[in-house]
């Protein structure tokens, strides 16, 4: 695993010391949002289709109890059978015992952000049960040891050089051939025979429809298919958000969704599982983990709304230059910015901080989610509940007690404007970090009251 | 038409030319314009921060200063969204209420209340445009790439009625600065790298000025290009369409 320790400002630090390579992540993501721009600009309808998804999954937030109840009836008059887990603990242990039971050996999983956060890998790791992850990206930096760093790309912090380092490693590839398409060959070929030998697939689920009792798993590989469809038992994994009401509500999500991660109209695969085949065993672990605190906040609860697009992801000039680790959590980028307080106040605090507050999270946002005002939100509540470092609080409140006295204001302005004063945190710090690779502006002779006294006031 | 000139703190401390120009050039527009001696700051930079609790005192200062005009016009997108979006006072509850309904950014006074068509300015020179974010998502002084509507800029608007002046645009038309208040400090790597990179395809259109409607903006692409000596300077936008060059 690569979580650090680090604050958000220091490993972005760590990540911009290799400038070409800051650059090149920069650019790659910045690629994959102007996709995102070409593919809506396609669609008359977009800023429409947006709204209609907001107040889908707004409706659904309001009545969730309802349609989780209707899904699980649905899902059992089906065949499948319902799990619900509070907490990661208990996600993780529903799977052990289905494994444990079932005494299964060989286990596939394709792409689920709720596992990660979960951190189900290292949890059947340390009791000796190995997990192969389908995706390509995922499976990359698996033979790495590494989490995802971007939820929709998950190793697109590597390059080309990189991926052929690992395969020649752990899959036997010539050294040195970089090319894609042999690359992809050698995945493919080690992960076919993978998906032959499994006994277990654990998928996750981007749209659980009430009414049917039904999910849908998106992908671009296939790999939740192929994996599901060779395995005699089938595990999905669903954070409760993820319902919604209707199957006809998938016409909205589906068109956004591929759009906003990746410009693309559609995901390649989007494959509705109902019911289990015959022989096989289907179940759902539908996860809580904090979701229900997240839901009685009123300020933060439509983060929940999120369908994990990662378009604020590559949109946000804070991630595309600081790379996903530097957020030190599973789901990182502005969604996990607002997400990730909820889980861990103390461990997290930084992360609201780590954004310009420039908004084009949530212009980007195909569900519209106020993701920068939530960050701003955040803000207030960890300096209210005590997160937020003391030398920081000194500062500001120095400078509050200032600025609210003007005549105080004028002789700080007058005695220490070039210095300026009126910005502490700069004075608080011995290595002010404004002048580290900026000049201070040069201070005037006079404040602009100076001269309208002298010039506008006879 | 009464109109109360806001000039928030730093641009009052460091960049009082900019002050100075919006107010000729609002008197030479003929508004009837007037700056209360006892402003500060708007809170922004503390709430900003996460205390928002702590810029109390000067929302009540701002209130007591800016009561009794019709309008309220700042040569800053940003300090102007705070108001908007923040401003209180448990005591002038509607005298806090009519500055939040009646605080402009400059560019969208000029262009929204004073419906101005043609202004009598000239700046010779090649001059690229950066769109301030709180500004542009937050005031919608330009439309955004990121959302699916019809194309228009305030500050363009007025620009192009410049005699002289050539304008450009950066690559990424809209991407943010890095100063982001405090973020600046705190986020200092981050926020040094993204203003190079503003920097660099400004640079590549072979630009002398950049301009913006917001001094902070201005004043951190300004440090790294005098950090880098480079030859491009910024200039805010009041700057220009005060100037007789
Ligand atoms: S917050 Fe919005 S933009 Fe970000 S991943 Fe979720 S749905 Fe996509």
């Amino acid at each position: 695993m690569s979580k650090s320790s680090l604050s958000h400002a220091e490993a972005a630090e760590q990540f911009i010391k290799d400038e070409p390579r800051t650059d090149w992540h920069d650019e790659t993501l910045w690629f994959v949002r102007q996709k995102r721009d070409k593919a809506a600009h396609g669609l008359p309808e977009w800023e429409q289709l947006r709204e209609w998804a907001s107040q889908i999954k707004n409706h659904t937030l309001s009545n969730l109890d309802n349609y989780l109840l209707e899904f699980e009836a649905n899902a059992n008059a089906n065949g499948v059978t319902i799990h619900w887990a509070p907490d990661a603990a208990d996600h993780n242990r529903i799977i052990f015992d289905l494994i444990q039971k079932n005494n299964i050996q060989k286990i596939v999983k394709s792409k689920s952000m709720l596992t990660e956060e979960c951190g189900l890998n290292e949890f059947l790791h340390a009791k000796g049960v190995e997990t192969i992850d389908t995706d390509l990206g995922e499976r990359i930096v698996q033979l790495r040891y590494e989490a995802p760093s971007h939820i929709v790309l998950p190793a697109i912090h590597l390059k080309k050089q990189d991926v052929s380092d690992t395969f020649h490693e752990h899959l036997n590839t010539e050294k040195g051939n970089n090319d894609p398409q042999y690359l992809t060959e050698a995945a493919r070929q080690h992960l076919r025979e993978k998906f032959i030998e499994s006994e277990l697939a654990i998928t996750g689920v981007n749209f659980a429809v009430a009414e049917t009792g039904g999910f849908v798993v998106c992908t671009n590989e296939g790999n939740a298919d192929m994996g599901a469809h060779a395995a005699k038992i089938h595990i999905a994994c669903m954070g409760f958000e993820k319902m919604i009401p209707k199957a006809e509500h998938l016409s909205v999500f589906l068109r956004l969704l591929a759009r906003s991660a990746t410009g693309q109209p559609i995901t390649t695969y989007s494959s509705h599982f109902n019911k289990p085949r015959e022989g096989q065993e289907m179940h759902i672990v539908i996860v809580d983990n904090g979701r229900s605190r997240q839901l009685g906040r009123a300020d933060f609860r439509n983060s929940l709304k999120c369908i994990r697009c990662a378009a604020c992801f590559n949109t946000c000039p804070v991630y595309r230059r600081s790379g996903g680790y530097s957020y030190h959590t599973a789901v990182a980028g502005p969604i996990g910015s607002i997400l990730n307080p909820n889980i861990d106040m103390r461990a997290n605090a930084d992360l609201p901080f780590a954004s310009t507050l420039c908004g084009s999270c949530s212009n980007v946002c195909p569900v519209k989610i106020d993701i920068h005002d939530q960050l701003w939100k955040w803000r207030q509540v960890l300096v209210e509940e005590g997160y937020v470092d003391a030398s920081k609080k000194v500062g500001l409140k120095g400078m509050a007690f200032v600025l609210a006295r003007p005549g105080l204001y004028r002789f700080a302005g007058k005695a220490g404007r070039a210095v300026m004063r009126l910005f502490p945190w700069l004075l608080n710090n011995k290595l002010n970090p404004w002048y580290k690779q900026r000049e201070m502006p040069a201070p005037p002779k006079q404040s602009f009251r100076d001269w309208y006294i002298k010039n506008k006031q006879q | 038409m009464k109109i109360g000139l806001f000039i928030p703190c730093y641009i009052d401390q460091f960049y009082p030319q900019v002050g100075i120009a919006t107010l000729q050039l609002l008197e030479k527009l003929g508004c009837n314009v007037s700056f209360p001696l006892n402003q500060t700051c708007c809170g922004q930079p503390m709430a900003n921060s996460g205390f928002a609790s702590l810029s109390k005192g000067c929302d009540k200062n701002f209130v007591a200063n800016f009561t009794g005009f019709d309008y309220i016009v700042a040569p800053s997108g940003s300090c102007v969204l705070h108001l908007k979006e923040h401003l209180h006072d448990e005591q002038h509850p509607g005298e806090a209420e009519h500055i939040r309904k009646h605080i402009y950014e400059l560019t969208e006074f000029l262009v929204d209340v004073l419906k101005i068509e043609k202004i009598d300015a000239s700046f010779p020179y090649k001059v690229g445009l950066h769109n301030s974010c709180h500004g542009q998502r937050g005031l919608h002084l330009s439309s955004m790439t990121e959302r699916m509507l019809p194309s228009f800029s305030k500050p363009e608007q007025l620009l192009s009625q410049v005699k002289g002046l050539q304008l450009s645009k950066p690559l990424r038309s809209d991407e943010c600065c890095g100063f982001g208040g405090t973020f600046c400090v705190f986020e200092e790597a981050v926020s040094v790298k993204m203003g190079k990179d503003r920097i660099t395809e400004h640079s590549a259109n072979e630009v002398e000025y950049i301009t913006g409607t917001d001094v902070s903006c201005l004043m951190h692409l300004e440090g790294i290009l005098k950090r880098n000596g480079s030859n491009v300077k910024t200039i805010h936008i009041a700057e220009i369409l005060n100037s007789n060059a």
